[in-house]
Formats: structure tokens, sequence, C-alpha cells
């Protein structure tokens, strides 16, 4: 543990199987420049995991550092979908599940609030509609 | 699916949510390995697609493309894209059969001529059209008459793009691929064996989206064949620090070195799998202890053999040349069945099997 009680990673250990890419620190250090931007300037940004070459354990030692910090949401939408807000606030993980639960998608993003969280105005339209319809039905049997 | 609607508006039809839609550009996104910001465009220009018609066709070919594609792991992507395009002929996955199916290509082409995509899977015999036909038409007049509506031609499977393993020596069909026939339509090529299921869809998606991809020199999309599988091998570490493998079962395979040594194409061969992966996202061959055979590179079946390091000449070819000149077909059969001889001895032995012995083999 280190001094402020945070689960310490070594970032230079590997597993016995897997080298390590070297690429875990660039990573840490990108999300950083990210979220000095986004508190500086309001600049959104994404980063696609799965466009990253990582050895088998790397990505669990770096969502080990990312934590999870406040908000926990699971979405029902076509599968699971999973989004955490990190132990560094503004920075989300966002995790896409097929049905199967298996994992479709991982991005990391560093923004306020990731948008697939947001009600979607497409789907509040519809829900007006559907309200609009259920209290007409209402006020007919009424 | 009406053909008149778009997608955004059948997917609302049916209760699909805009959440849902957009993990579904996220992850399309992700795959076509586009930068994240493209998301967004991705969404607003989909959500825009009227349905086309897709026309597939399959000449010589193990159905394997076809199981590729039907055995995408993304719930997500596997419904949206049947959903996004109107799949009008395909032999083995429609329910019609003979007549039945032969006319509903037929109507496919008829309605939609200029602006159907077709899938082709599968080498076409060139020295005997009657080597492959269906419905009693050569697989070469139907590839040329399907062609000429198309607006464009996807060449799915190493077999369609560069003649494949029908091709390979001594190519008894004198298999040719999509692009040796046909010469005046868009054609993509997406090379592997299989490809892998998600780049098939991406390709299809991303055609739907912002129309023919950027081709490499060998007419496979960008996005996905981009990049070395060396580059994008999570062993590459290994290689750069000259750590390699040296059989099968060593300290550096144990260790999961680099399997360079060991016959590995990933330095050349240009594909997703090290990102993508396979079987769910599981692995790919090179996380599984076996180098990269090279399946979405041309003639990859005669190129040597698998288990030669690629800077290593292949000994064993040349060796066997020599031998078949000086003492004719007879020693040629001999070394054959010689080696085949000491094949079942060892199964009966129970002997390890090196990798000189499989070189011999291929």
């Amino acid at each position: 543990m280190t001094a402020d009680g945070m689960p310490a990673t070594d970032f230079a250990a590997s597993s016995p199987c897997a080298p390590p890419t070297g690429n875990l620190i660039p990573l840490l250090h990108e999300i950083r420049h990210a979220l000095t931007r986004w508190l500086e300037q309001r600049e959104e940004h994404v980063i696609d995991l799965r466009s990253i070459p990582l050895a088998p354990g790397e990505e669990d030692r770096l969502l080990e550092q990312l934590g999870a910090g406040e908000v926990q949401a699971r979405l029902s939408v076509l599968g699971p979908s999973d989004i955490i807000e990190t132990r560094y606030p503004g920075v989300w993980l966002t995790t896409h599940y097929n049905e199967d639960e298996n994992i479709i998608g991982r991005f990391i993003e560093v923004c306020e609030v990731p948008g697939i969280l947001k009600s979607q105005l497409e789907d509040s339209r519809a829900g007006l509609g559907r309200l609009e319809n259920d209290l007409s039905n209402a006020e007919t049997t009424a | 699916m009406s053909k008149d609607k778009t997608l955004g508006e059948t997917l609302r039809e049916r209760g699909v949510s805009r959440r849902s839609f957009l993990k579904f550009c996220a992850t399309t996104a992700s795959m076509m390995a586009l930068p994240p910001a493209m998301i967004p465009v991705i969404a607003a220009t989909l959500e825009k697609v009227r349905r086309p018609s897709v026309i597939w066709l399959s000449f010589q070919e193990c159905t394997g493309c076809t199981e590729s594609i039907t055995r995408s792991h993304s719930a997500t992507i596997e419904d949206l894209i049947f959903d996004t395009i109107s799949l009008d002929y395909h032999h083995t996955l429609q329910a019609a059969a003979g007549s039945a199916a032969e006319h509903a290509r037929e109507e496919a082409m008829q309605e939609n001529h200029g602006n159907y995509i077709l899938v082709v899977d599968g080498s076409i015999p060139g020295d005997n059209n009657g080597y492959s036909t269906i419905a009693g038409i050569s697989n070469k007049d139907m590839l040329m008459d399907v062609a000429a509506g198309a607006a464009a031609i996807v060449a799915v499977g190493s077999c369609a793009a560069f003649g494949g393993i029908p091709k390979a020596d001594p190519n008894p069909t004198g298999a040719v691929s999509v692009s040796d026939l046909v010469k005046d339509k868009p054609i993509v090529n997406v090379p592997g064996c299989p490809p892998i299921p998600a780049v098939i869809t991406g390709v299809l998606v991303q055609f739907l989206t912002f129309g023919l991809p950027e081709l490499d020199q060998l007419g496979r999309p960008a996005a996905f064949y981009g990049q070395s599988i060396h580059d994008r091998c999570y062993r590459r570490p290994f290689y750069d620090k000259g750590l390699f493998a040296n059989s099968f079962d060593d300290e550096g395979a144990k260790k999961g070195w680099c399997l360079f040594k060991l016959g590995c194409k990933g330095p050349t061969t240009y594909n997703a799998c090290a990102v993508t992966k396979w079987n769910d996202g599981t692995s790919f061959p090179i996380e599984a202890g076996h180098p990269c055979l090279g399946c979405s590179e041309p003639d990859f079946w005669d190129a040597g053999s698998f288990y030669k390091a690629l800077s290593v000449p292949t000994e064993a070819i040349g060796k066997t040349a020599v031998y078949a000149g000086a003492a004719g077909l007879i020693a040629g059969a001999a070394l054959g069945a010689s080696l085949r001889a000491r094949k079942q001895s060892a199964v009966k032995n129970h002997e390890r099997v090196t990798i000189d012995d499989l070189d011999q083999e291929s």
C-alpha cells in the first residue's frame, strides 16, 4: 500500500508467462495529459483499450491501478455495459459486453460523464409519447 | 425491415434505444480500428443508411468464411449487421433451395441493379468450368453475371481474394481470385483463412458508413490490414531483446518468448488478429503458443515451411529439388514413402515429432 492508502502497482512486474509490452506507463501518462486538458480546456478524450497491444495480465494491472471511485452504473443495452468512475474523478472506464457477457469493447473516457450514460433525446421523445399514450388510455378507462 | 426505411427508423420501431445504438457504434469503431472520435460520425451516418441488397456467392471454398461470420461473437454486431443489410442470396444460409434460390438471386439483381453489394467466398476454377457449378451455371459465368450489376465486390477469405488453398501447388483446378477475373468493379479483399468474423462485418459496416474503405496494395482495407501481426504482437518486446523460443517446449516457449525462430510469419503478415483476436476475443494463434502461418497473405500455403524462420533459407525444399532432379520421380516417391514410414513409426512408438520432421512433411 502507498502512503495514501491506495493499492500500489508494480508496473515493471510481469506475470511468469507474459512479457510486458511496456505500454502501461505511457498509457497512464496519456490519461494524465488528457485529465490535465479536461481540467484546463474541457477537452474530452477517449482511449480505446483494444487498440493498444497489452500482454496478458497487463490490462488487469491497469484496471487495478485505476480502481473504482464513487460512481458505478450498469446499463442494459444490447447486453450489459459497466460504467465506472475510476478513483481519479473525471476518468471513466466503460466496458461493453454482449448478451453472453463477453467483453466486446473497453474504453477509458476522460470527461464529465460518458455520453452513453446521459438520457438520450430520441429515447426521451419516445418515452414522452408512451407517457402521453398511457395517460390517454387511463383517462379513457376512468 | 422495409428497404425504404433508414436503419435508425427501423431500430426505433423495434424498441432499440439510442444508448444501444451508441454502444453498437462504439464497438464498431473499435473493431474498425477507428479513433473513438469517429463514433458520433458513425452514429450519424449509419442511422440514415437504407438497407442495401447483398448477394453472397460461394465458389471453391470450405464454408469456413461463412462459419466465421455466423460466429461473430458480438451479439450487437451480428444482429445489427443483418438488420442493416438485406441478404438476398446465400445458398448456405437461405431457406430456399434449387430454382427458388436462384430466382431470389435473379430478382435481387434485377431490382437492385447497379446498387447491390456482391460478397464472394471461394476461388474460381479457371481451367475447366465444370469443376464447380451452381444450378448448372459455372462459377465463372455466375461471378461475371452478378458482378456486372454490383456496386462493389467484397472478396471474403484468402480463396476469393488470392486463390487460397485451391490455388496451392499444383492448383488442380486452375483456381483464380475474384480480382483475376473482374477488372471493372471496385473490389475489397478481406483475406484470412478464415477472416476474423468482426473484420468481415466491420468491412460491411465501413462500406455502408464511409463507402469504399482505404485499401492497401493488395486491395485489403487498411483499417484492418494496415499493420503487421508482428507490430501489434504482445511478444514483440522479446523479439526486440533477441529472446526466442527455439522449440515448442523449451524454456523460451514456456516463458512466452518470441516465436520468430519457430517460423512465425507475423513480420510479413498484415491482419488484425493480434488486436481483435479470436474466440470471443480470447486469444490468437501466437498467444496460444503457435507461430502465425500468414494466412491473410497471397500464396501462404506455398510460401515455404510454416516452421522455418523467415530469414532462414528453405533448405529442405532445395535438397528435395536436387534429389528429385538427380534421381527422377522414383527418388521423390521413395523420399515421400520414407517420410510416411517415419511418421507411422513415430506414431507407433510415441516418439517426439520435431520441427525438422514437420519441415520435411510440409
